[in-house]
């Protein structure tokens, strides 16, 4: 009698559990899965048919966000910036936290410090400051100027991380690739970098997040629509189209999947890098 | 002589190590310690963005003290910001409690619940921004929300959720916590599973009911986590723009300014470069003071 109480309160715990966890599940999907609804529907439909899945399906709002939206030139940018800014990103932080973490020059903890720190200073206002300089450089405007500012922004943090686990890892290695006459960037090129591979895979994901979604410095250095990534490219399409809401969810529906389903292949890294960032504090 | 050649082999040593250095060093100077040096000097500046400079001192920061536009934009994004820290990561750890157990579609829930959060805020905006569309057409409310109020018996409740001041920093502070609670979510979770079971085992052997558990065993032994999670929400949501940005799209309105519009329209609308970088100083003076404080405070709660 006493077993069959408990595992009574126990299932009304469980369900409550489960109605709490499935109702925040719901929320969190519901609105992407509204955007993808009226992704398919036309100007005519979209503010009278209001059922769950529209009676009539319209493909050619995709067609025609790609082609008339720009979208096909967005798209492009986006993944040209995104892969050359991570790329940037891995090669350029790993070099020096291999030699903050392995080699020895004077000056080597100065100049690690001075990174770390400039990770904890928030810099909201920033954008001022480093638009003039872009300015005076000639670099607004260029994909190479916009490049380099991004690479900068996913600089620190990515040092910081290597530093870690290059600090952890064995050194047997390289001893022997020493031994059999790899020089310093042998050693980093062949046996620190495919040994750091599970840091890099949070750097690359992290940083292709944020390099993909990032909107106040492509606002500010591209202004030229050829240029534009995705994100800058919608604000500037739904300023034009700002009623033809079928045509600008077809467009955020394409922003929003390819992001989507990264993360849906590489969230095991994602709990990962933030569980250990947690912990390490 | 054959101490000079090994000098000389050090030297040789030494720069080859700092090559390696060399890339990330020129980038982060010119990109980061150079931009950060000039807004200070710009702020003591008038400025057009083009033409002569003027140095005026300390004036643009006593003009700012006087701004009430830009002390009303602190008070929005501190209010955003207090949402947020309640609710949003409140949420985070219900959610995280109720997950850290053996439960089915646990794996489920962790991958939808970091959805919104990868999403970028034009996206999450706009999305928004077209469920609470407050228009009518042929007596139908075009917006999801408003219609779905309508049709379940609350006509009364319908509203223009961010075309009124009243609503709008509320409204876009729960979207803010939407798009938000996953990344607390996750760190909280990853801390409880850190969480030694003995010691819940040895709470309930002592008597300890559940609650007695969760106040003295849960909360001390996540207060490092909880503060990181604190302090990185605090950040966040001092900093929210882009969203507001693309929520709120006729135009920015000065009941929705925040710090960071405040400075954008200085620079853009306006023109004045050396208020903005003076604003910029202030707010990130404030936000150093912040993290400072809070890092402060989980120093002493880890010695402890």
């Amino acid at each position: 009698m006493k077993a069959n109480k408990y595992v009574f309160w126990g299932m009304i715990k469980s369900t409550c559990i489960h109605v709490f966890l499935m109702t925040i599940a719901l929320t969190c999907l519901f609105p992407i899965f509204w955007m993808v609804r009226c992704a398919f529907m036309s100007n005519e439909t979209v503010f009278v048919d209001k059922a769950f899945i529209p009676h009539h399906l319209n493909f050619g709002n995709f067609a025609a966000a790609w082609t008339k939206g720009n979208f096909a030139v967005y798209f492009l940018n986006s993944v040209i910036y995104t892969v050359c800014v991570v790329t940037g990103i891995v090669l350029i932080s790993s070099l020096a936290a291999f030699s903050f973490s392995r080699l020895k020059f004077p000056g080597r903890d100065i100049i690690f410090y001075m990174f770390v720190a400039a990770m904890m200073i928030p810099l909201p206002g920033f954008f001022v400051a480093l638009f003039v300089l872009m300015n005076k450089l000639h670099l607004v405007n260029t994909r190479f100027g916009y490049i380099l500012c991004m690479i900068n922004v996913g600089l620190s943090m990515s040092i910081l991380l290597l530093k870690t686990f290059f600090d952890k890892m064995p050194r047997d290695l390289e001893d022997a690739a020493r031994i059999d006459g790899c020089g310093k960037i042998g050693v980093w090129w062949h046996v620190a970098l495919p040994l750091a591979r599970p840091a890099i895979a949070v750097i690359v994901i992290f940083n292709s997040l944020n390099v993909w979604n990032e909107y106040i410095l492509a606002t500010l250095l591209l202004g030229d629509s050829q240029l534009m990534p995705l994100q800058r490219g919608i604000m500037v399409f739904q300023g034009a189209n700002s009623t033809d809401y079928p045509l600008l969810m077809a467009g955020l529906t394409m922003a929003a999947v390819p992001i989507i389903l990264i993360y849906l292949f590489m969230q095991k890294h994602i709990v990962k890098g933030l569980s250990s960032g947690a912990v390490v504090g | 002589m054959n101490s000079k050649v090994k000098a000389a082999a050090v030297v040789k040593d030494n720069l080859q190590n700092f090559f390696f250095v060399l890339p990330a060093f020129v980038i982060f100077c010119i990109f980061y310690i150079y931009p950060f040096l000039n807004m200070i000097f710009l702020s003591f500046q008038e400025w057009r963005g083009i033409g002569p400079m003027h140095f005026i001192g300390l004036q643009n920061y006593k003009e700012l003290m006087g701004d009430h536009l830009w002390w009303d934009s602190m008070a929005h994004s501190g209010y955003i910001t207090l949402i947020a820290l309640t609710f949003q990561n409140a949420l985070a750890f219900a959610l995280a409690l109720a997950c850290d157990r053996e439960i089915r579609l646990k794996r489920f829930y962790r991958v939808v619940f970091f959805i919104p959060p990868v999403l970028s805020e034009v996206v999450v905006g706009l999305i928004w921004n077209w469920i609470l569309n407050p228009q009518l057409q042929n007596g139908q409310h075009i917006g999801l929300l408003n219609h779905l109020l309508f049709i379940s018996g609350f006509p009364q409740m319908v509203h223009n959720w961010l075309g009124d001041p009243q609503t709008a920093l509320t409204t876009i502070a729960i979207v803010h916590s939407w798009k938000g609670f996953g990344w607390g979510f996750i760190m909280l979770l990853a801390g409880l599973q850190t969480i030694d079971k003995q010691l819940y085992e040895a709470a309930r052997v002592d008597g300890a009911n559940a609650w007695r558990t969760f106040t003295n065993v849960t909360i001390p032994m996540m207060l490092p986590v909880i503060l990181v999670v604190m302090i990185l929400t605090i950040l966040g949501s001092m900093q929210v723009f882009v969203l507001i940005l693309s929520m709120v799209n006729e135009g920015l309105v000065n009941h929705t300014d925040v710090p960071v519009t405040r400075i954008w329209s200085s620079m853009s609308s306006t023109n004045r470069f050396g208020y903005a970088c003076a604003e910029a100083v202030i707010f990130g003076g404030i936000l150093v003071g912040i993290s400072f404080i809070t890092k402060r405070l989980s120093d002493r709660v880890k010695q402890a």
